[in-house]
């Protein structure tokens, strides 16, 4: 019933142009002393504010549109970010500190004794020397796990601060789980060193180029994906629940399903955001889980503006573009300002990045009211133009 | 022969941590009647709509709707699904919808995830939202969100909503709470227009209002019905009278 916002679909498609296709141009048909030139580090770093990005649009679904507060959605970026990793791993081939065929920290935690029959490779990671495997992977592992999950919190009807704890508290478990060298997924170490994926070198200026390209384009199609969502009948559900959820419930609705719904698929995009992170950073690890994570994705949110699909997406850009500056200025305080900017958000700017023209509108409509005598103060002045629409 | 009912409540109970709010209770409701429930605070009125919606479970007894549909079994969605429709009593409306999609969320259909993914507002839809409207009177207020509407037009939206749904038991509790006497006067049409399409259980405090509507009152006392007949019978009533205005000394515990 939303007509669609032709105007905001034009930004986004220039957006899109110059992150998709002007920025991996700036880096490979320019020279390094242009003024223009964006160098192959930029890129990295640029590939992983993407990622973040998307990371933050699936707390925004949960938490600006669902109105459930999820504390735990780091989770399933690094559940994303592992399946690929697993799969790189098993690419580094002979070319490991052990010249081994698996892995240096299976070697390192002495895994061939625990699993001789297969040379010390754990049973379940064979199948991720697939990559399509482990492609999928990425997708149906925190599906599972946000099922269960959802199943479990949504049919006890748990709701408010208590899914938002349970979701932290399932994170920190997950999180101290992955740091145990049995757990077979490399403990506190994580995953890295990797060298290929899909059989180029990784850490090439042209494969991170790539990875960056598809971190742009997989933002973009969750970017399209959450809008199309949110338009449909189902997303006014989504927000009917966040607003009313009993009413829902008393007009037949089962909201249970359709938070699991939402759950589920918030799991899945973060994922994916996980998986394109790690190539880039080269690295995973359990920290990636701790809940501090989660609740920096949920900054992002509230410092861009929930409730719009831009907010998080410009929040997790510019938090994070901030955070590289400021962990390199004055690195100790850095959490001090994290922790300043949401307050300050919270307290002056409700609506984040994307209220401000609109807070900036309001001051200046009331500053101009003041110095006019002629103005009623409670009713609507007549504007001589019909009001915005275009 | 046996009456058929389309709401049956017979010998329910049900305590909350040792306090009875429901004791007893027979209740039945005909096909299209109007019926307002009333009693003093704590009587048991909203716990009794909570119990036949599936909101709380009874301890003992047996709740049916129509002839042999058993309500204890189902939940909220589904008793709803099959035709019960209740108003809260702070009007529950989505503040962040218009208030035609407020409508058009409530219309009969399939109420399934996939369902919702791939939905339309088709020509059907939009001439029953129409339709609606012109019932609660807020045609001219389609465009606009529901948290913007003055508390009466909420209520009145709420409403709507249960029609949309077509239910045919409608629950209302408290409509005219905090509505101006004008607007208490226009809800009361609206729910006698609707008597005989709907069956439909008022609760309400205001007796000017249960007089303008009512055929036939319930009165709830301590979870147990005290008395049932018109607004007079019930009004001139000596056990009514005490329980309400206290005129007796109350009981020896």
């Amino acid at each position: 019933m939303k007509k669609p916002n032709k105007q905001e679909l034009i930004w986004i498609g220039l957006a899109a142009f110059v992150i998709i296709l002007v920025i991996p141009w700036l880096n490979a048909g320019t020279s390094p002393d242009s003024f223009w030139h964006v160098s192959n580090f930029s890129v990295t770093v640029y590939g992983k504010y993407l990622c973040y990005a998307v990371l933050a649009l699936s707390v925004n679904l949960l938490w600006g549109y669902t109105g459930l507060l999820s504390l735990g959605q780091a989770l399933f970026f690094s559940l994303g970010g592992y399946a690929l990793g697993m799969h790189l791993m098993l690419m580094i081939g002979k070319l490991g500190q052990y010249k081994a065929d698996i892995p240096d920290f299976m070697v390192f935690l002495e895994f061939p004794k625990r699993f001789p029959e297969t040379g010390g490779l754990p049973p379940h990671w064979i199948p991720f020397k697939s990559f399509w495997f482990a492609a999928s992977a990425v997708i149906w592992v925190p599906a599972i796990v946000a099922f269960i999950f959802g199943w479990l919190a949504f049919r006890s009807r748990i709701k408010g601060v208590y899914f938002s704890i349970l979701s932290q508290a399932l994170t920190y478990a997950a999180c101290l789980m992955f740091f145990r060298n049995d757990f077979t997924f490399g403990g506190n170490n994580g995953l890295t060193d990797f060298k290929f994926i899909l059989g180029n070198e990784i850490n090439s200026p042209g494969t991170k180029r790539w990875l960056y390209v598809a971190s742009a384009i997989l933002l973009l199609l969750t970017y399209l994906f959450c809008r199309w969502l949110t338009m449909t009948k189902f997303g006014l559900i989504q927000r009917a629940i966040r607003d009313s959820e009993n009413r829902v419930l008393f007009s037949g609705y089962a909201t249970a399903s359709f938070k699991m719904f939402v759950f589920v698929v918030s799991a899945v995009i973060a994922a994916l955001g996980g998986a394109l992170f790690v190539p880039q950073v080269g690295i995973i690890n359990p920290s990636e889980m701790a809940p501090e994570k989660s609740l920096e994705a949920v900054v992002w949110c509230a410092v861009g503006g929930r409730h719009t699909l831009i907010g998080p997406i410009l929040g997790a850009i510019s938090v994070n573009a901030l955070k590289s500056y400021a962990t390199w200025a004055f690195p100790e305080q850095w959490l001090y300002l994290l922790g300043g900017l949401f307050i300050l958000v919270v307290l002056f700017m409700p609506k984040g990045i994307v209220g401000i023209p609109e807070q900036l509108n309001g001051f200046r409509k009331r500053f101009f009211k003041r110095r006019d005598p002629d103005t009623v103060p409670f009713t609507q002045a007549p504007t001589l133009e019909p009001a915005g629409k275009e | 022969m046996k009456q058929e009912f389309v709401l049956t409540l017979e010998g329910v109970n049900k305590s909350f941590e040792g306090f009875k709010a429901i004791s007893d209770l027979n209740f039945y409701l005909d096909d299209g009647e109007l019926r307002v429930v009333i009693g003093p605070n704590g009587a048991g009125k909203s716990t009794m709509l909570d119990l036949i919606t599936g909101r709380t479970r009874p301890d003992t007894g047996k709740i049916e709707f129509s002839r042999d549909t058993d309500l204890t079994r189902l939940n909220e969605a589904q008793i709803n699904r099959i035709g019960i429709g209740r108003k809260f009593q702070t009007p529950s409306v989505y503040v962040d919808h218009t208030v035609s999609e407020n409508i058009w969320l409530s219309l009969e259909g399939p109420r399934n995830v996939w369902a919702t993914l791939f939905s339309r507002v088709t020509p059907a839809h939009k001439e029953r939202i129409d339709q609606v409207l012109n019932l609660i009177g807020l045609t001219t207020k389609a465009n606009t969100k529901a948290g913007l509407l003055s508390h009466g037009q909420k209520q009145w939206l709420e409403i709507g909503m249960l029609l949309a749904q077509n239910p045919r038991v409608l629950l209302v509790d408290e409509p005219a709470a905090g509505m101006t006497d004008e607007e208490t006067v226009k809800t009361g049409e609206l729910l006698l227009s609707l008597a005989g399409k709907h069956s439909i259980v008022v609760i309400e405090h205001d007796m000017t209002f249960v007089r303008q509507i009512a055929s036939k009152v319930t009165v709830l006392h301590q979870g147990h019905v005290l008395k049932e007949g018109t607004v007079d019978q019930v009004q001139q009533d000596e056990q009514v009278i005490e329980v309400y205005l206290g005129r007796k000394k109350k009981g020896t515990h």
